[in-house]
């Protein structure tokens, strides 16, 4: 589904990303850890497409195809989806508006009409319940003035509309309470398929305990220093960095 | 002598040597004001770069320039109003009235209005109503302090008179249509006085529109007067072509008690410049006024306000945001005067550009003149371009750049569309601002106006 062959990446000048390799199929899922300031935002942002990054070396295939001149929207309509780990907010554009025009922007470049209105709102009420939001939260505008759970949870349920094939999700846990974590994994799990997959970045093993990952991989300085199965999780949570940052 | 002095003179010309056909017209208490208003526009002359507050507008290029021929007389010229206008907006359709060139249209047909509800030409009005408008005409708008004033007083001829007596409630808003057509390049003097009686209320909808692809160079100017008690809406929408200029003048006298709302939707035209000076003369007031100007090409789209309170326990509010691309340019220059005795004042005033081109050039500033300590006031402006986080975030949701970017601007706009209280007026507002963001020019589709 994914595969990434020595991915380097610039921001200004400095290099971020010295040298991915990952490979990514369906029905997986992908766990990336490492200390703050590694690059995993930047690895997240670069396969988004976010333009900012400039790709220095180094190739990424999704579904069989170099996305790496592709904009940012083509990725998604081909059925990449990140959820950010700062999501951003969007004064004036309803929650509703912004995900009509998603659907349909989908849509449309699947050869599908429009989704009709009713069709629409039936979608929006099934996945609100994956992630228990609220329909006072799809009434406002993107993000504004959502908390941080909220603005978490309204990442899962963004990805619920769209039914993307590659998730990556970027901390989504970060600044998730007990409860609100419980209810963004949930919804993760719940829509994962063994014809999706999901790279899930954090830096704690907490998230894992739910969405128990195929992969764990340790990216460090921009380079994936260590891979294994989901143990290695735990090893790092009780280790800590500490042994990482010594070894690299 | 400068290119402006030379059309200084011209127009001193213009008016000294039709003086008779001007004067001639049947309006005599307009009559009245045109002697003093050409002696203040000799001696104040047009205004420069140099004068403060038209130092971001250059009149110069866009005043002067080759022959203007000027109407003295309403052109015999019939429209067929059925043609032109179909509004399909119910709350809109049923009070339409036509301004042709500044000339309140002859075969305007009847409109239905309460009882006591005046809707006519302002030349009509100063034959008819010859109390209401010596009480109320060349009150709010002084030419002695300001040149473009007293050019239009000098010439104004007619325009638009409503008056809503005590006590009426106009429930749906008057539609007043500017429409500006020649077959040669023209200045255009509109003048209307509108006078909302205590207890009154209502609201009026202007729509500018020029017909034809011809120069147009007009110099609009509206009073308003709203009695205690009263709430008044005047929405605007100025959309002219290219090669027009529009100078209007919004002078608005508030009593106590009032609550009175401008929104002006700049959506396209070569220059326009709008003045808007309210002076909130009763306790308890609230002005607002809200202003969206979209400019590209080399459009240039300023504004001016000047709130004046002269009473305590008011309110006013300002907003105005703007969206400029390619080499147009904008200003916004904001004023809070505050008197003396005006205590517990609150005056409110935002101002927010986006620069889509890296050569569009915006100029913004807040002026406050407060005198006293029992005020709560605030100011800000912004110019930016558009968050470039946000357009990554709603692309990488799969919706096309070009969209994403007419997502962002529209939500900008919508803040002061959002502000228009009719419902149906609002959306109307908001489909003609969406269409000319994504560069059709903003006709209503129904209207059968061509823009050039
Ligand atoms: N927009 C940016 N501008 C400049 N530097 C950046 C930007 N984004 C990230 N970086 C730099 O890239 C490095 C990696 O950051 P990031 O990918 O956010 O790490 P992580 O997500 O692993 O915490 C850091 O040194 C950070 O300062
Ligand atoms: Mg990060």
């Amino acid at each position: 589904m994914l595969e990434i062959k020595n991915l380097h990446a610039n921001i200004e000048g400095k290099e971020i990303l010295k040298g991915i390799d990952l490979i990514v199929k369906p029905g997986e899922v992908h766990a990336i850890m490492g200390p703050n300031g590694s690059g995993k935002s930047t690895l997240a942002s670069v396969l988004a497409g976010r333009d900012i990054f400039e790709v220095t070396d180094g190739s990424v295939s999704f579904l069989g195809k170099d996305i790496l001149d592709l904009p940012p929207e083509d990725r998604a309509r081909m059925g990449m989806f990140l959820g950010f780990q700062y999501p951003v907010e969007i004064p004036g554009v309803s929650m509703v508006n912004f995900m009509k025009a998603a659907i349909n922007e989908h849509r449309k470049y699947n050869n599908l009409d429009p989704l009709s209105a009713s069709d629409f709102l039936k979608l929006m009420r099934e996945k609100k319940e994956i992630v228990e939001i609220t329909s006072t939260l799809t009434n406002r505008s993107v993000n504004e003035g959502f908390s941080g759970g909220e603005k978490k949870k309204n990442e899962i349920f963004q990805m619920a509309m769209l039914d993307p094939k590659l998730a990556i999700l970027d901390e989504t846990d970060s600044g998730l309470d007990i409860d609100a974590l419980r209810i963004v994994a949930s919804g993760v799990n719940k829509l994962r398929t063994q014809h999706n997959a999901t790279i899930v970045i954090t830096h704690y093993q907490r998230l894992l305990d739910h969405i128990v990952p195929d992969f764990v991989h340790v990216l460090y300085k921009g380079r994936i220093v260590k891979s294994s199965g989901k143990e290695l999780a735990l090893e790092l949570e009780e280790k800590g960095y500490e042994w990482i940052k010594e070894q690299y | 002598m400068t290119k402006l002095e030379t059309l200084q003179h011209e127009l001193l010309d213009l008016f000294t040597s039709n003086k008779e056909t001007i004067t001639g017209q049947d309006a005599p208490l307009l009559n009245e004001f045109r002697a003093s208003a050409f002696d203040d526009f000799k001696r104040l002359g047009i205004p420069t770069k140099k004068h403060e507050n038209y130092k971001y507008t250059n009149l110069e290029s866009y005043l002067t320039g080759p022959e203007y021929s000027y109407e003295l007389a309403p052109l015999n010229f019939e429209v067929n109003l059925d043609d032109l206008f179909h509004c399909d907006i119910p709350e809109l359709a049923t009070r339409i009235a036509l301004v042709l060139n500044g000339f309140y249209y002859k075969h305007n047909r009847p409109v239905d209005l309460p009882e006591g509800v005046i809707l006519c030409g302002l030349a009509e009005a100063s034959r008819e109503y010859p109390e209401l408008i010596k009480k109320h005409y060349g009150k709010y708008a002084k030419a002695e302090n300001d040149s473009l004033v007293a050019l239009n007083t000098m010439f104004a001829q007619d325009g638009v008179f409503l008056y809503i007596p005590k006590n009426v409630v106009l429930d749906t808003p008057i539609q007043i249509i500017n429409i500006a057509f020649s077959l040669m390049d023209l200045r255009i003097t509109r003048r209307n006085l509108i006078i909302v009686e205590d207890s009154a209320q209502g609201s009026v909808l202007f729509c500018d529109h020029t017909l034809c692809g011809k120069s147009f160079i007009t110099n609009s100017l509206t009073e308003i007067y709203v009695g205690e008690n009263t709430n008044f809406d005047l929405t605007r929408l100025q959309n002219e072509n290219g090669n027009s200029t529009q100078i209007s003048n919004t002078f608005i006298h508030q009593e106590g008690n009032s609550n009175l709302t401008t929104n002006t939707l700049s959506l396209h035209g070569g220059l326009i410049r709008n003045n808007t000076y309210a002076k909130l003369n009763g306790e308890n007031s609230y002005n607002n006024t809200y202003g969206l100007f979209l400019s590209d090409g080399n459009q240039h789209m300023s504004t001016f306000t000047n709130i004046h309170h002269a009473k305590p326990h008011c309110t006013s509010d300002q907003l105005v945001k703007g969206i400029l691309n390619d080499t147009s340019t904008g200003a916004f220059n904001g004023k809070i005067y505050v008197d003396k005795g005006a205590i517990k004042t609150e005056a409110y005033q935002r101002n927010n550009n986006i620069l889509l081109s890296k050569t569009a050039k915006m100029n913004t500033k807040p002026q406050l003149e407060i005198y006293n300590d029992d005020v709560k006031c605030s100011h800000g402006a912004t110019i930016g371009q558009l968050d470039t986080n946000a357009l990554f975030y709603i692309r990488s949701r799969g919706i096309v750049y070009e969209e994403a970017r007419h997502l962002l601007m529209y939500a900008f706009a919508n803040e002061v569309i959002g502000k228009i209280k009719l419902e149906a007026l609002r959306e109307r507002m908001i489909d003609m601002v969406d269409r000319r963001l994504r560069g059709e020019l903003g006709a209503c589709e129904n209207c059968k106006i061509i823009h050039n």
